[in-house]
This record gives structure tokens, sequence and C-alpha cells, in this order.
């Protein structure tokens, strides 16, 4: 049964040559996402660190005439809205996942959990849609606290999922020990579980803080937009992520330039929220790998 | 009382579980009451409706949920080869050394926020596919599909796709990756031993194995794209009518909504813009929720 090696040899050569092109086609597909991110960092820094000056950090909007001009009131405005939806968005989302982690197994954490899978990933305008029709409708004006409503809408799913995954990793016999030493639930949780867990629930809180700060739809009709200093969190407020749409939409090309420079703040920002997150979250990995 | 007292905690996070669960049902009820009129108006035939004229104060849905279909689809189409490749290279093939700073490198694309991916587009992407990449795919075979007309201007359901495949590759790989982890290595080993190449050996073992849980990845990633409103709104062109041609200058259900919602004055024109986020949080929910129930189905039954 010796067909002649050199076929054989011939046919195994032709899978192997299979099996390296498509290894080739993988690493293609790789610089397919590698690509794209790369031309958009470099855009966004090659043109807005070119324009990027003190006067734009520190001063409000000229007229798209005059030149000039910076966006103070925005990068002010996107903290307050930020701010306002981590103030809502902490104490719920992270006692969503307390819940759903300690005392979560039963009909209420199950469903809670499923909820919260499916809302993170619902289309972000949604939120600001509920909220305009709630908020903004009623009041009968734009305003900050609408748009830091529906940002935390997007913020609590995320940081109830990734609490609820930190309480988890922390091992049963911590909390087993706590309470055989007779402490009570609320301590074991708040001085046992919760601080083994901290690192990872500040990843999360952080890289839901970076995702929410550069959410655009939810507040175009909500926090609106302005030329001016926010006057009050029922008032509407300029924010970098809207500022950079209305900016690029525009026919001017001196705000063309200033929405690059906005780009280059959040991303900025956003960057830097992710960067530390995940150095946080390597080295508590690598941490906990060598205890 | 000794039982609150001692339970307290546990009512405190149930109680905002609670509110999270309120919450969403909030949201599905503003979605219904804010978009009655319509529903009023015209009943479910809002949905296949083409025309959309609020001077006229005539609105129908059609052209935007087609406009949504045809970019997510075919921003699937491009995404999920692309990457169920970065997958396998990341699970499979990369040194090491390598894996950790490419899966990182892969999870920053999904950082950059969409309004900066619109920016891109409008400025960079666009003018390119304009110039380049549309006459390309006329020229190519592909351009005999009925779905691509004559190369038009920048903004196109084209453009809009291509920005949107890049944005679900994050998503979709490493969904991937994590359903490419769960396949034995035994099952694995076993193929390779018996003499199959590393590429014979995915194919026939670890996709077939992997399959449901790369359906689900699909399907998330499918939702991801659907309701995805800034890089959509800033490069489709925000043309309104209905067309199925790529390389035209088109709408969809996100961005109709961004570029009226801020500015509709009569209540049936808010509520028209309701009812088409409506039909967009129902679209999304069931996608989410085929694609989770695929995932813990995927993982009850490993276990």
């Amino acid at each position: 049964m010796r067909t002649g090696g050199s076929s054989l040899s011939l046919r195994l050569r032709l899978r192997l040559l299979r099996d390296h092109v498509l290894v080739g086609l993988c690493v293609v597909a790789l610089a397919c996402a590698i690509v794209p991110l790369v031309w958009v960092l470099w855009e966004v820094v090659a043109v807005g660190a070119a324009h990027i000056s003190w006067e734009f950090l520190t001063s409000l909007p000229n007229p798209p005439t005059v030149g000039g001009g910076g966006w103070a009131n925005a990068i002010v405005g996107s903290g307050v809205v930020v701010g306002i939806a981590l103030a809502i968005g902490i104490p719920v989302g992270v006692g969503t996942g307390i819940f759903m982690s300690e005392y979560g197994n039963n009909p209420l954490g199950r469903a809670t959990r499923f909820l919260c899978e499916v809302m993170a990933g619902l289309p972000s305008i949604v939120a600001g849609i509920v909220a305009y029709g709630l908020i903004v409708i009623t009041m009968g004006h734009f305003s900050a606290l609408s748009g830091g409503i529906a940002l935390s809408a997007l913020f609590v799913p995320i940081v109830a999922i990734t609490t609820q995954e930190a309480l988890q990793m922390v091992p049963r016999h911590q909390r087993e020990a706590s309470l055989a030493l007779g402490v009570a639930e609320a301590p074991t949780t708040l001085r046992v579980v919760l601080p083994a867990a901290m690192g990872n629930v500040l990843t999360g809180m952080m890289i839901a803080t970076a995702r929410v700060a550069g959410e655009t739809a939810p507040l175009l009709f909500t926090a609106f937009g302005s030329r001016y200093w926010m006057e009050g969190i029922d008032q509407p407020t300029a924010t970098i992520p809207v500022n950079i749409y209305t900016y690029a939409i525009s026919p001017f090309e001196h705000w063309h330039t200033q929405a690059w420079v906005g780009a280059l703040v959040l991303l900025s920002i956003v960057l830097f929220l992710n960067v530390a997150a995940r150095t946080l979250w390597a080295r508590r990995a690598r941490f906990m790998a060598g205890a | 009382m000794d039982g609150i007292r001692r339970r307290w905690f546990r009512y405190l996070t149930g109680t905002m579980a609670v509110v999270v669960l309120a919450a969403a049902a909030l949201i599905l009820y503003e979605l219904w009451a804010g978009s009655l009129p319509t529903w009023r108006e015209w009943g479910l035939s809002f949905i296949w409706r083409t025309e959309w004229d609020p001077v006229r104060g005539e609105f129908g849905a059609l052209p935007f949920i087609v406009g949504t279909m045809l970019t997510s689809g075919m921003a699937l189409l491009i995404a999920l080869p692309v990457s169920l490749g970065i997958a396998i290279l990341l699970t499979e093939y990369a040194p090491r050394v390598l894996r950790d700073p490419l899966i990182f490198i892969v999870e920053l694309l999904a950082a950059v926020p969409s309004v900066v991916f619109g920016l891109w587009g409008i400025f960079v992407l666009a003018p390119v596919v304009q110039q380049h990449v549309m006459p390309f795919v006329a020229g190519s075979p592909l351009g005999l599909l009925p779905i691509f007309g004559e190369p038009g201007p920048g903004y196109t359901l084209f453009t809009a796709s291509l920005i949107l495949a890049i944005m679900i590759i994050p998503i979709i790989a490493s969904l991937s990756r994590e359903v490419l982890m769960t396949v034995p290595r035994e099952q694995k080993e076993g193929a390779l031993a018996l003499g199959a190449t590393r590429w014979e050996a995915m194919r026939h073992v670890v996709l077939s194995y992997a399959k449901p849980g790369l359906f689900s990845a699909a399907v998330l990633g499918l939702g991801r794209a659907l309701g995805e409103t800034m890089a959509t709104t800033m490069t489709i062109g925000n043309r309104l009518g209905l067309t199925f041609d790529y390389f035209e200058s088109g709408n969809s259900m996100t961005a109709i909504i961004a570029n009226e919602l801020r500015e509709a004055a009569s209540e049936i024109h808010v509520s028209s813009l309701m009812a088409i986020g409506l039909v967009l949080f129902l679209l999304s929910f069931v996608l989410n929720t085929l694609g989770r129930l695929i995932v813990m189905r995927v993982h009850t039954g490993a276990a």
C-alpha cells in the first residue's frame, strides 16, 4: 500500500501551506483592527496637539467668525454631568452589585443580573430619549441634571456587573470566618469582603466612567449645549462630546479644528482612565497570583 | 424587628436592585407612553409607512429601519470574519508575550468614544471611501450586485457600515475569544494527535464546538451596531427617503432621532421619534436577550 511518498508529501505540503495561509489571514484580521485605531489616534493627536492652547482650556467660545476662544464651559459641563451620573450611579450600581453577589441567590438577584447584562448592551440614545421625555419635557427646558441622569442609566449596569464579579472573586472562607466570629452581615460585607475586592470594584468604576464620559447621544437632547458658563444643574450646559459633534458638522473651518482639539482632550481623559484601570487591575492580578 | 435590624443591609442593597428593575420598567413605559399618539394615529402601519414629512405631519419608520438593517448587517458581515480571525490568532497562535498587549490594544479600540470615530469618519474616512474604496468596489465583481449603485458622495450607507464594522470588532473579538477558550484542550489535542494541522483542528473541532457561542457573539455585536448613534449619524448622509443602495446617502433609526428630537416641535413629531426609539429598544432587547440566553446555555451545558 505504498503510494508514492512524493505525492503524499505533496498533499501534506498543501495542507501545511493552507495552515500557514490561514495564520496569515488571521494576522491580516488583527491588522484590520489595529490600523483604524492607530489611524484615529494619529489624526486626533496630530491635529489636536498642533492647535491646543491655554486659551482653549480656559476661555469661553467665540463666535465662529472671530476665531480663538475655548471650551472651558464644556470641560466644566462634562465634569458636572459625569459627576451627577457618578453621584447617582455609584451607590445604586455598587449596592446592586453587592446584592447580586452576597444576597442574590434568588429570583430577584437572578432577574437583576440578567437585566443588567441586557441593559449594558442597550443603545445609549434610548437613555437620552427617556430622560428627555421624563425630565426635559416635564421641566420645560434642557438641563445638566437630565443629562447626568441619562448617563447614570448607562453607568449602573456596568458597575453592578463588575462589582458582583469582583466580590465573587473573594474566597468564601473569608466571609465564613467573619460570620463565625459573630460579625453581622453588614460589617462582614463592608469591612471584610468589599475591601478585599476594592481594587477590582474601582477598576469597574473607572472603565464605566470612561464609557459615560465619552457618550454623546444621551446628552444631545438633555444637557443640550450652551455658549456660556452653566448657570445651575437645572440649566442646559455644554459638554465636550456634544461640542465635538456640533463643531464637526458646522460649516466653519475654525470650528472643525477646535473639534479635533476637543477630541484630543476627550480621548486623553478616556484613554487615561482605561489605561489606569487596566494597570491597576493587572497589578492586583499579579499580586493575587503571587500571594 | 430583630430580623430587620440584623438584615438591614440585605434590604438596603435589595432596594438598589429593585431601583434598577424599576428603572428598566420606567424606560419601557416612557417609550410606550411617549409614542402613544403615533400608534393611535397609524397603528402598526407606522412601521412600514415610508413617508417622513414633519411639515405635513406624515410619519413612517420604514426608511430608517431599512437603513439600520442595511448598515448593521453589512457591518456584521465585515466584522465577523475579522473578529474571528483576531480571536483565533489570540487564543491559538500569538506568542505568550504578545498576547496580553494585543488584547489590550484591541480593547482600546472599544474605548474610543463614538463621536471621535464620527469626527474621523467625516474628515478622514469619508473622503478616502469616496475617492478610493467606492470606485474600487464598483469596479470589482462585487460592483455588479444590485446593492451597489453609482458611487455617490462620501457620506453613504457604505461609509457608515465601515465605521460600524470597526466599532463592533472589539466586542465580537473579545466575546469570541472567551468562547474559544472554553473549548476543552483534550478535544483539540486529540485532533492534533491524529495528524490534523492546527487549522484542521481549528475548523473541525474547535469551531464546531464553539459554534453556538460564536453565534451569540455575532448577535451581541449586531445589537451593538444597531444602537450605535454618533458615528452613524455623522457619516450616513442623513438623507430622507427609502434606499437600498449602499452608495447612496441614507438614514438610520438612531440618526433620525439624533437629528430631529432636539428640534421637534409638534407632539406627533416627538411621539414618532419616540416610536422609532421604542422599536430600536425592542430590537436591541430581543438581540441582547437572545445572545445572553445562548451564552447562558453554553455555560450550563459545558458545566
